[in-house]
């Protein structure tokens, strides 16, 4: 016979199992990390310089305030209701779903791959500082020395270079993924996180110093207000704020799957999302006051330095390193803390993937780790530790962002929000211990405003992409590592969704237990659910 | 730097970093609801 204590305590074992984070502070950190990636420095200063400056604050706080956090705290709801990966989540909000999990896995496991060969450049380039091994031309020390890359074609020429510090990534990486969730994941998030901010802190004061950064400050500043009228400027930003929260593509589910059942998880999204966006504006300050150095140095426009991504990173910085007095400091303390911001972001992508294969397959946290990350790795070391690396890894990037987390993040909202109404049994649940309540104004948000933001940035860029071909790269690479490769990506999503699931796992619906209001069972307590210690 | 660059980099700090302030406190002041152990309810 069936009893809401033998529920509860399947439901303890169940998360004892999966493991948890010790605390809301820990998961706010992790939260924090994933979120703060690449993109907050090398991206975020470049998009608000292109797009009107000082007035670009506008649409970025509307987009943050109306898209970013509701569908942040959607996320959040999903996970930390249903109690598991993604996959699992969306099959317990409804069985159908399903497939749009490992949709999410899938476009996870293809970043996962990419992201870490960016890591191992920024790895290296923390040491090459020491000596600025790239001499007097860091453009061509880039991509000749260092990724030694030739023509536009597949080679299995392998770099050394960037094959050591790479695998050295993984090992690192896969390391930390293996010792679990908090101990795992949150302790990392615990030192890393605070160290990132006060290395970054450390930059910007440094940058600042320099002669010229205040010509950079005022390029990224001066408003330019007729921007706000352009439609390409609004999707901008809701394409900023929504690439650089990591929602819609499975991390905040399984991270909030994580996390005690009676926290107050709006609360912790405003915090999430406000820190992500204050790490951005100290990114644009830090990037744009050396970018200013950079121009009065070279007695150029701010103009003609500005830049972003990876030109930004491996090639502006290192000329401004060069440059700069204590310019070994200022390279160690730019690339340490793209390494920083890259791992603890490579850490929440594989840990989706992670979690779904252990859901689905009731497997240890050490042979889910094996299985995902040795695959994974291979992957990686193949295609990006080779002189073609650098092409494959600009393809990848761009359509698995642009069509990749775009159509799944819009795809699923629209499910959640008209398919299946589930908004209102989310909104319910994130509300029993949540501070500001979520009510009319976030359904309206989430089921209409973000999910039109979404499409208007994903219809300019397709216009953008079908117009002409994206880098002017040969169609055979984009068809092959971008067309195909998001088209693959659901099929093979929803062919996951029809595996069965491991015996016994409760789907149709929340789990025993999941309900906030619901008291647990004595064997539950937050202390023994924070680690799995499960290495069966 | 321009006056007007200097009060969009301080309204763009106030705002956000402002934000992230009053969230902190937001979140803090509501405080944990600490996790009960009662008995749970036993439905045979």
């Amino acid at each position: 016979m069936s009893t809401t204590a033998d529920d509860a305590t399947g439901q303890a074992h169940g998360e004892r199992r999966r493991g948890a984070f010790s605390s809301r502070r820990v998961f706010i950190l992790a939260a924090i990390g994933s979120a703060v990636g690449l993109g907050n420095i090398w991206r975020f200063p470049y998009v608000a310089y292109e797009n009107g400056g000082g007035a670009f604050l506008v649409p970025y706080l509307v987009a943050l305030l109306t898209a970013g956090l509701p569908f942040l705290l959607l996320d959040y709801a999903i996970g930390h209701r249903h109690r598991g990966s993604a996959p699992l989540s969306f099959a317990r909000l409804r069985r159908g779903t399903e497939g749009l999990g490992w949709w999410q896995v899938a476009i996870c496991f293809v970043i996962a791959v990419y992201y870490a060969a960016v890591v191992a450049w920024a790895l290296r380039y923390t040491f090459f500082s020491l000596d600025k091994a790239w001499g007097s031309d860091p453009e061509a020390f880039f991509f000749g020395d260092f990724l030694q890359a030739g023509d536009v074609r597949i080679t299995t020429d392998v770099v050394p270079g960037v094959l050591l510090p790479l695998a050295l990534v993984w090992l690192g990486v896969l390391a930390i993924m293996a010792l679990g969730v908090q101990r795992g994941i949150g302790a990392v998030s615990l030192v890393f996180i605070p160290v990132l901010v006060l290395a970054f802190i450390a930059l910007v004061v440094q940058a600042l110093m320099l002669p010229g950064s205040g010509a950079g400050l005022d390029a990224l500043f001066t408003p330019d207000w007729s921007a706000l009228t352009s439609a390409s400027v609004w999707a901008a930003a809701f394409g900023q704020i929504f690439f650089s929260l990591s929602i819609g593509f499975g991390i905040m589910i399984t991270y909030a799957s994580y996390v005690g059942r009676r926290e107050d998880m709006i609360g912790s999204g405003l915090v999430v999302g406000f820190s992500n966006s204050g790490f951005e504006l100290l990114a644009g300050i830090g990037v744009f006051a050396a970018l200013g150095f950079m121009a009065q140095a070279g007695g150029v426009g701010v103009d003609e330095v500005a830049g972003g991504g990876i030109g930004l990173a491996f090639i502006a910085f290192p000329t401004i390193i060069s440059e700069a007095p204590a310019g070994a400091l200022l390279g160690v303390l730019f690339f340490g803390s793209l390494v920083i911001a890259g791992i603890t972001s490579l850490v929440s992508v594989i840990e989706v993937v992670i979690s779904a294969v252990r859901d689905k397959f009731d497997t240890s946290r050490l042979t889910a780790t094996l299985a995902v990350g040795i695959p994974a790795a291979l992957l990686s070391l193949v295609l990006f530790s080779t002189t073609s690396g650098i092409y494959v890894l600009d393809v990848v990037d761009h359509f698995v962002n642009q069509y990749g987390i775009l159509v799944v993040a819009l795809v699923s909202m629209l499910v959640v929000v008209w398919a299946i109404r589930a908004l209102s049994g989310l909104g319910d649940h994130l509300n029993v211990h949540g501070r500001p309540r979520v009510g009319a104004t976030w359904r309206v948000l989430t089921s209409v405003v973000a999910p039109l933001g979404l499409a208007v940035v994903l219809v300019l860029s397709l216009r953008d992409d079908l117009g002409a071909p994206y880098g002017d790269y040969p169609s055979w690479l984009l068809v092959t590592f971008g067309w195909i490769m998001v088209v693959a990506l659901p099929v093979l999503g929803f062919l996951l969704g029809r595996l069965p699931w491991r015996p016994g796992t409760h789907l149709d619906g929340p789990p025993p237990g999941s309900d906030p209001t619901a008291p647990l069972h004595p064997t539950a307590t937050p202390a023994d659910v924070h680690d799995e210690g499960d290495h069966r | 730097m321009s006056t007007i660059a200097i009060v969009m980099m301080l309204v763009a700090m106030v705002v956000i970093w402002g934000g992230l302030a009053l969230s902190v406190i937001s979140l803090v002041r509501h405080g944990n609801v600490e996790e009960r152990t009662e008995a749970p309810r036993r439905d045979l």
